[in-house]
């Protein structure tokens, strides 16, 4: 059975002062592809944000890759994952080869021929060997977002977590960014998290999800998509995949 | 005001530890803004250098002209760029060129969510961001104070010349009311004043909210806080030099 590589005990999330979601707890397994599920404000990108290190947890226990996530391991943990964001968050004043090479100059050792070599490998990757010498004003939405998943694929990290991969796509972009997903799962085995509302791209990708509610202040479901969809009791999960039945085509097969 | 402490604590923690691992310094980055701080401010500045030597010619040429020493309108000149008004003037346009710019880049690079990309790839923003700014600017400043000195001695040497006194009697009396002292701590406190800009430029970037008119807001902060620390930090010098009569 696969080892746990996330694992929430009873986390309060949220900013100081304000306690967005309480007592939550579940576990990423090594491989899997995890979505972090629910309305918008409902606390998904916190609790990301928490398992990135770039906010503390209120209260509880959050353990990455086995290591607590502290202000000590943080460092060791960071360079073991790789983050897209939602803009993709390319360096505006690099091309997108220069952005892929910066963290392998930064943690690396390689020479300057084998990070150009790497990187352009990873641009292949993503589909995007042509768009190296481009700066990111110059490419659409979803291509910064794979120059990013290729940056963020740079170091070999474990675990990548994705905020809002699809957000702002067109449906056929967004399913090529979904297919992706996929194959570097399939080719390097790594563990996804993603943070996304998009229903289509959740029955495509996702092992099993976290929902939340905001009025309720919490995790309120965590299941594979499609046992949500079909066996669930709650009203809120209900409505939320009732909209999916008009786009998932194995509904009702 | 505690998380920009925590921010200069920060900064200056990193920058000690550059000045030990060197390699870690972002050269490319600050090359880039010492050419931008640098070449395309110049011409602003030394416009307003030249400017500056013509009006305290002008105004000054006036008051001592009614008892005859005119020409000691050049060691006044010489004087007042060298130890104040040079590095002073230069360090309010480059607040106002740069450290604008500095806020309005980190600050929409935080917007778009390119700080907190830096920090999970493992990559401090302070190392990233705000050194190689901090330095191009502390390196800029006496560069630009220099040509905007030179341009306000020639803007008095002008103005003295339609009075009747000749460039080289200008020009001995600039010699001889300066000191090698004088010219090098005016230069130093340039240095300094550029530092504080570049920190006070960056500092307003990180620190910009997300909403419509943050990025605004940031440059504002960043000129407005930039000016008040130099006002403040020249007083402070100058009570300090009287304190210990140099």
């Amino acid at each position: 059975m696969a080892e746990p590589v996330i694992e929430l005990e009873h986390v309060s999330a949220g900013y100081p002062g304000v306690e967005i979601l309480g007592d939550v707890s579940f576990s990423v397994n090594e491989g899997e592809i995890f979505v972090l599920l629910g309305g918008s404000g409902c606390g998904k990108s916190t609790i990301m944000r928490h398992m990135i290190g770039l906010n503390p947890v209120l209260g509880g226990t959050l353990r990455v890759l086995g290591m607590e996530m502290n202000r000590k391991n943080r460092p060791k943990i960071l360079r073991r994952i790789g983050v897209m964001y939602q803009s993709g968050a390319l360096f505006g004043n690099m091309t997108c080869l220069q952005n892929v090479m910066l963290p392998l100059e930064e943690f690396t050792k390689l020479g300057r021929k084998a990070r150009v070599r790497k990187a352009q490998d990873l641009l292949g990757q993503v589909g995007l060997a042509d768009a190296a010498g481009k700066m990111p004003a110059e490419i659409s939405g979803g291509m910064k977002k794979r120059v990013a998943i290729a940056r963020a694929l740079a170091l070999d990290p474990e675990i990548i977590f994705l905020d809002e991969p699809s957000a702002g796509l067109d449906p056929i972009t967004s399913s090529a960014l979904d297919d992706l997903i996929l194959k570097i799962r399939a080719a390097r085995g790594t563990t996804f998290v993603v943070v996304t509302h998009e229903l289509p791209s959740i029955f495509k990708i996702a092992d099993r999800c976290a929902m939340f509610d905001k009025a309720r202040h919490g995790m309120i479901a965590l299941d594979s998509p499609t046992a949500l969809r079909d066996t669930t009791d709650d009203e809120f999960v209900k409505r939320f995949f009732s909209r999916e039945s008009r786009d998932d085509p194995s509904h009702g097969e | 005001m505690r998380e920009t402490c925590a921010l200069l604590g920060e900064t200056v923690v990193r920058g000690l530890v550059m000045l030990v691992k060197p390699r870690q310094f972002r050269f490319g980055d600050c090359a880039l803004a010492f050419e931008r701080a640098g070449f395309d401010g110049l011409p602003i500045t030394t416009l307003v250098g030249l400017l500056l030597g013509l009006i305290l010619a002008f105004e000054s040429a006036a008051s001592l002209k009614t008892f005859g020493v005119e020409v000691y309108v050049a060691d006044l000149i010489a004087i007042g760029l060298f130890r104040e008004l040079g590095p002073l003037i230069t360090a309010i346009i480059l607040a106002g060129r740069s450290g604008s710019a500095f806020a309005a880049e980190i600050g929409t690079m935080k917007v778009d969510e390119e700080l907190d990309a830096l920090t999970t790839m493992g990559l401090p923003p302070v190392r990233f961001l705000m050194l190689p700014r901090m330095v191009a600017a502390a390196a800029v400043m006496p560069v630009l104070t220099v040509f905007a000195e030179m341009a306000g001695l020639i803007g008095g040497c002008l103005v003295l010349q339609i009075m009747d006194v000749p460039a080289s009697v200008f020009w001995k009396h600039v010699i001889s009311s300066s000191s090698v002292f004088m010219i090098v701590f005016g230069l130093a406190k340039g240095a300094l004043f550029g530092l504080l800009i570049g920190f006070i430029g960056c500092a307003s970037g990180m620190r910009t909210k997300n909403t419509a008119d943050g990025v605004g807001v940031a440059a504002t902060n960043a000129v407005v806080g930039g000016i008040v620390a130099i006002a403040v930090t020249d007083g402070l010098l100058a009570v300090a030099c009287y304190i210990l009569g140099v």
